[in-house]
Order: structure tokens, then C-alpha cells, then sequence
């Protein structure tokens, strides 16, 4: 194990979250132009399907938000709990993929 | 106020919860340095505290007083009073060694841990370093350069409570006043130190040991300028 891992998992942690502010609020302002024209599937559809641009901006938002809370419940283990082995990481890691499986095949449905 | 006598619950041993109570008289310009001197001259010579320079530069009278760390030879007692109650306990987060005292190694150790050391060039300077007063790099350590080693900080810090890897808020101030110092020569040496297991990543900014320092010396901000600086060494894969 890299003896910086820690220090690289910090940096990555607060990266992730100066991406999820600019995430949020775009998302938040897009749902606000987004519902001016109606909130049904087939309005939401239209808009969604072959937008690639929109399904790659919502793949890094997932991939971020998946990122920063895997590592924050990671720190938050090790500092309340005194959890530092191979077995929490792990675990964690495993949340990590299984957040982003989830949320990415979500994106795939809407944009495919 | 008018007391002639005021009574000082202090921790003896090793044992923590072990205190024994002494009193002794009252006076209005009593440092607490003042009252342990009086009690180990005058009533129990086994007491054991540090002092050194008895004026605020040496900073080895540091303990708990009322629970908070602060310089004995500096505190008034009437000032540090809290509900008529004086209690003195060694400084948290170091082993104790006697009474009062405890065993700062491991402080120390942290310091060499965090490259808290000057590392000059291999062969001598040719030529002067110039460091005006108003260079950026100098104003950043104006304060840090003031630290006197006390352990007030780091008695203070929640963190080296619960993390005892934590290289914890002095020695992390002192390796910010050399990563600012142009004449030294262990720059990536000094960031890789301070960003392992225990390094500066750790701190949560709470800023208890810019509340508790003596001096009003700010180790957080020391500790944040840490950060920014090795995060931008490791962007740019310097580190």
C-alpha cells in the first residue's frame, strides 16, 4: 500500500466535492428548465434519448458522488470506529463500484 | 476579592483520576506557577511540575489548568478560576511521568517524524538568500516562526486524542515554516513527510490549538497552507 494513500484518497475526496457543487447546481438549474415544458416519461425521453452530451455529464456526476461518499464512509470508519484494515477498504471499494454500476446503467436507460 | 486562602485540587502520580488537595494562601497577583511553587517549598517538596524561564519564553510550565492548557508562570489564578474551583493536571495526549510533568519524547519525535529539522545544502552557499520582510513566503511564517515547542497545541488537539499517528499541530506549524524557507534543501523530502499515514490530511480543522495556543499563534492555518501545497506538488506529480 502506497505510504501517500492516504493523502491521495484526502485530495481525491475534496476534488470529488468541488465537482458535485458544480454538478448539483447545474443539475438543479437544468430540472428547473427541464419541467417548464412538463414532467411526463415520454417529455423526459425526448429529451434524454441520444443526448450524449447529457449522458456523459450524468456518468461523471454519478462517478463523483460514488467517489466522495465511498471515501468520506471510509474515513468516517476509520476515525469513529478505529477500522483500518484491508477488509473495510475493500467492502468500501465495492460500494464504490456497485453505486456506479447502478447509476451509470440508470444513465444508459434513459440516453440508449 | 477579599480571600485570604484558596484551595487547589491537583493530579498526583500516574494515575489519572488520582488528586490530592492543597491550600494555600490567597494572593490577587498569584501567577499559578506562584501557588505550585508556594505548595513545594511549603507544604509537600514531592511535588513535581516544570518551569524554566518563569516569563512566557521557555514555555516547559505548560499543564492543564481548569481542564484547558495554558502557561502557568503567565496565568493569573484569579483569571482561571472557575466557580471558585482550581484543579491542575498534566497536559493531555503525553504520557504522564510524575504529577505534573509528563514525557514529551514522543512530541518530539514527531517534529523529526514531520522533517521539522533545517536541511541545508550539501555544499555551501555561494551566494546570500535574500528574504525581504515583504516576501509572500516570509509573511505566510510570520506567525509559525513564533512557536516555542510549549505542547499547548497539541494537548489541546481532539485529534492526536483519537489518532495518535497524527504528527499534530506544532510540528505541522514548524514544517510549514521550512517548506517557506528558501535555503533549505529537503522541499519534497519535507512534503512527502508530512502527507503519510499521520500527516496533515488528518487535521478537521477544529482549530482548538489556535484557541489554546499562548502566543495566538494559528497552526490551522499552518496546517492548510500544508495541504495546498502538497496537493498541488502531487497534481503536478512532483511528489
Amino acid at each position: 500500500m502506497s505510504d501517500r494513500l492516504e493523502f491521495k484518497l484526502w485530495l481525491a475526496h475534496r476534488l470529488t466535492g468541488m465537482l458535485l457543487g458544480v454538478f448539483v447546481v447545474i443539475h438543479l438549474v437544468g430540472m428547473i428548465i427541464a419541467i417548464q415544458g412538463g414532467l411526463s416519461s415520454a417529455e423526459i425521453l425526448s429529451r434524454t434519448q441520444n443526448n450524449y452530451i447529457l449522458g456523459i455529464y450524468y456518468c461523471l456526476f454519478t462517478i463523483a458522488a460514488a467517489m466522495h461518499s465511498s471515501i468520506g464512509l471510509r474515513t468516517v470508519t476509520r476515525e469513529v470506529f478505529g477500522w483500518k484494515g484491508r477488509i473495510t477498504s475493500s467492502v468500501l471499494f465495492c460500494l464504490f463500484l456497485g453505486q456506479s454500476i447502478v447509476g451509470i446503467s440508470a444513465i444508459v436507460g434513459l440516453v440508449l | 476579592m477579599s480571600k485570604q486562602s484558596i484551595t487547589v485540587k491537583i493530579a498526583r502520580g500516574q494515575v489519572e483520576g488520582s488528586y490530592e488537595s492543597f491550600t494555600v494562601p490567597y494572593d490577587e497577583d498569584q501567577t499559578i506557577l506562584d501557588l505550585l511553587t508556594y505548595i513545594q517549598r511549603n507544604i509537600d517538596a514531592t511535588l513535581s511540575y516544570r518551569f524554566a524561564c518563569r516569563v512566557g519564553m521557555c514555555g516547559s510550565c505548560a499543564m492543564r489548568v481548569n481542564g484547558k492548557p495554558r502557561w502557568t508562570c503567565r496565568t493569573l489564578v484569579r483569571k482561571a478560576l472557575s466557580n471558585e474551583e482550581l484543579v491542575l493536571e498534566p497536559l493531555s495526549n503525553m504520557k504522564v511521568v510524575k504529577d505534573l510533568v509528563v514525557d514529551m519524547e514522543e512530541f518530539f519525535d514527531k517534529w523529526q517524524a514531520a522533517k521539522g529539522r533545517f536541511e541545508p545544502e550539501e555544499t555551501p552557499a555561494t551566494e546570500f538568500f535574500p528574504i525581504k520582510p515583504d516576501d509572500k513566503k516570509r509573511m505566510q511564517v510570520d506567525d509559525a516562526i513564533e512557536c516555542i515547542n510549549c505542547g499547548c497545541c497539541y494537548a489541546a488537539c481532539d485529534v492526536v486524542a483519537s489518532n495518535p499517528e497524527y504528527l499534530g499541530p506544532a510540528a505541522l506549524n514548524r514544517s510549514w515554516s521550512l517548506i517557506n524557507d528558501e535555503k533549505d534543501s529537503a522541499q519534497i523530502e519535507r512534503l512527502k513527510a508530512v502527507s503519510g499515514e499521520g500527516g496533515c490530511q488528518n487535521c478537521h480543522t477544529n482549530s482548538q490549538c489556535v484557541a489554546r495556543c499562548p502566543l495566538q499563534l494559528n497552526p490551522t492555518r499552518s496546517i492548510a497552507g500544508l495541504k495546498k501545497a502538497v496537493s498541488v506538488a502531487t497534481l503536478k506529480g512532483k511528489i
